[in-house]
């Protein structure tokens, strides 16, 4: 395949063949050797083939080989002519990241770290086949997916101000819960208000290095060693069910003929099932926000009952990185509209003056998390008005696995990575040692690459590095 | 022969099962996928769920079919054993399959290390030769 160098950070697929527009690559040469191995380019052009795909189809630094669309794809389609696809958001809809802060410092839990991190493994469940601690019905479930964080607060989870500091607001008014089917109702069931398996983690952390100061003020983020606590999960088994339930029907109403890849199934987005789809998807979301909202109640319950207080735990923000929304962008020049945009294991990176964040952070741009794997750096980087242009408001959202999680178990051995933590100061709590030696951060890309691509380019600049004191992996 | 084999993926995990007939793979690439999350061989068989599934090709049809698995662990906390009685059917131009699914009721005396996300058409193939092949790539 014919890839063009457009600058240090920059590649491109020119426009050929079956392709609507051309294929922007935010990635160094270093890590673009590893995405030539597997398929993340040719799912990349792919995605550039689709009908009604506006400007560019974009590729996160981040990137690697997904089903359909590439991890760290976005594209935007166009309303009339475009589509709306399951594998343009993924399995995991609304995985996403949570961080709050805390007016703690490292020394102030120094004598109760073991303790925080053993209280909080306690109540909030994790790991594989782990249910919830209530049981709800279906009706209650519905409510939830109808009205995501919003349900939470109301249920005396968290504060209405942890709702302003969420994407959406943690709630897409479009979800129509009746339009899920019952077995995704039946996944949901047990698993509100668990943080999952797999790369799902809940860190205690402390801020490790501040690079614009204005901005992380704004963002509550004070000082070097400054005690924060971050969320990683999604929508569990309803969302993976909302995905599978619509590539089925998506095939079976349009067919799969002329598809290169099954994933790519979709619909038009004017279309009843397309719109169906959007209804559902939009439920998934929320139940993933209600999920981390009660997650994060819990974490500051613990707070509140080891240190004697929660005080100053506010929430920074909560992002989403495996979605498809509308958003108004400049699509060519003079031409802005609507658009379908999807997001798949990716971020949004608005810059100052967006309606859609939060007034507080409407002068600066919003927060964008960006979480390491285990034991390695996360980053809150600051949205930029540059990234519009760049890559419809996007940026990366992790690390991205490198090393299969075979040969990961092959090479490590859970005890020591636990014992190599201990030694860099971090506490681990998990549920598996296979899952420990899976998630060993040399299986995952150099997050630290990941997030200064997104810096040099523009799709998000650095605001701070966040390191762990205390990992809970499911 | 083995009845299945794990190749490597970076991101997820890869398989292949293999059988006689199309039945018999079909039955192998269940006990693959339930490798990923439980010790099939441990759990004893003291229930039984019976599945029936349909497809407008054969990989939608072994999709289907192996969500199940996911499904009934998710919902019903059911761990696959073994499964029986199996028969696949193509009716105008639609398949069919239904079969007897063996196991028990999640407790603590099994041990689970794993979830699936979802099984996925990813890379899949469906190989009839003079053995069947059906690889499947599984979001984990």
């Amino acid at each position: 395949m014919d890839i063009k160098r457009l600058s240090d950070y920059a590649w491109e697929i020119p426009k050929h063949g079956e392709m609507k527009v051309s294929t922007v690559i935010y990635i160094s040469s270093q890590l673009l050797e590893g995405v030539k191995r597997d398929k993340t380019l040719s799912q990349a052009r792919n995605v550039a083939c689709l009908r009604g795909i506006q400007r560019t189809a974009y590729v996160m630094p981040d990137a690697h080989q997904g089903y359909g669309f590439p991890i760290g794809g976005v594209a935007a389609f166009d309303l009339d002519e475009g589509i709306i696809s399951p594998g343009g958001v993924g399995y995991d809809i609304n995985c996403g990241v949570r961080l709050l802060k805390t007016d703690l410092n490292e020394e102030d839990i120094q004598a109760h770290r073991k303790q925080l991190l053993s209280e909080i493994f306690k109540q909030v469940p994790a790991g594989v086949g782990k249910g919830g601690t209530t049981r709800l019905s279906r009706q209650v479930l519905m409510d939830v997916c109808a009205k995501g964080a919003e349900w939470a607060v109301e249920n005396g989870y968290g504060t209405p101000e942890d709702l302003q500091r969420t994407e959406e607001n943690g709630r897409m008014k479009a979800a129509d819960p009746s339009q899920l089917s019952s077995r995704a109702l039946e996944r949901g069931i047990p698993q509100l208000g668990t943080l999952g398996a797999g790369n799902h983690f809940l860190e205690i952390q402390k801020v490790d290095e501040i690079y614009e100061k204005d901005v992380a003020e704004v963002f509550g983020i004070r000082t070097v060693g400054q005690i924060m606590v971050m969320i990683h999960c999604g929508s569990r088994g309803l969302g993976h069910q909302v995905a599978s339930d619509y590539i089925r029907l998506m095939e079976n109403t349009f067919g799969t003929k002329g598809l290169p890849d099954r994933e790519l199934i979709n619909a038009p987005i004017r279309s009843p099932l397309g719109q169906q789809y959007y209804k559902s998807m939009s439920a998934a979301v929320n139940f993933a926000f209600a999920n981390r909202q009660m997650i994060a109640h819990w974490v500051r319950q613990v707070f509140s009952r080891v240190l004697g207080s929660s005080k100053g735990m506010d929430q920074v923000y909560d992002v989403c990185h495996n979605v498809a929304k509308f958003e108004k962008h400049q699509v060519s020049e003079g031409e802005i509209k609507k658009v379908c945009i999807h997001r798949k294991g990716a971020t949004r990176s608005f810059g100052p003056g967006r309606e859609e964040i939060p007034e507080v952070y409407r002068s600066v741009g919003q927060p964008v998390i960006i979480p390491g794997s285990m034991g390695t750096s996360s980053y809150v980087l600051v949205g930029t008005k540059e990234a519009e242009k760049l890559s419809f408001a996007s940026t990366a959202h992790g690390a991205g696995r490198v090393m299969s999680r075979h040969e990961a178990l092959r090479r490590f051995r859970g005890e020591e990575i636990k014992q190599d933590l201990e030694r860099k100061g971090i506490e681990l709590r998990f549920t598996g040692w296979k899952g420990v030696a899976e998630e060993a951060s040399a299986a995952y890309k150099d997050v630290d690459e990941v997030v200064k691509i997104s810096h040099q380019v523009g799709l998000g600049r650095l605001v701070a590095r966040v390191v762990p004191v205390g990992v809970m992996k499911g | 022969m083995s009845r299945y084999r794990f190749l490597p993926h970076t991101a997820d995990a890869k398989f292949q099962a293999f059988g006689n007939t199309l039945e018999e793979s079909f039955v192998n690439a269940a006990l693959a996928t339930a490798s990923l999350m439980w010790d099939w061989e441990k759990i004893e068989k003291k229930k039984g769920h019976s599945a029936r599934v349909e497809g407008r090709d054969l990989k939608q049809l072994l999709v289907s079919f192996l969500e199940e698995i996911i499904y009934l662990m998710e919902s019903k906390r059911f761990l696959l054993a073994a499964v029986g009685g199996i028969q696949i059917e193509k009716k105008q131009g639609k398949y069919s399959l239904t079969a007897m699914f063996k196991g028990d009721q999640y407790s603590e005396k099994y041990t689970l290390f794993g979830d699936v996300k979802a099984i996925t058409y990813n890379e899949m193939v469906i190989e009839e030769n003079d053995r069947i092949m059906v690889q499947v790539v599984v979001d984990i």
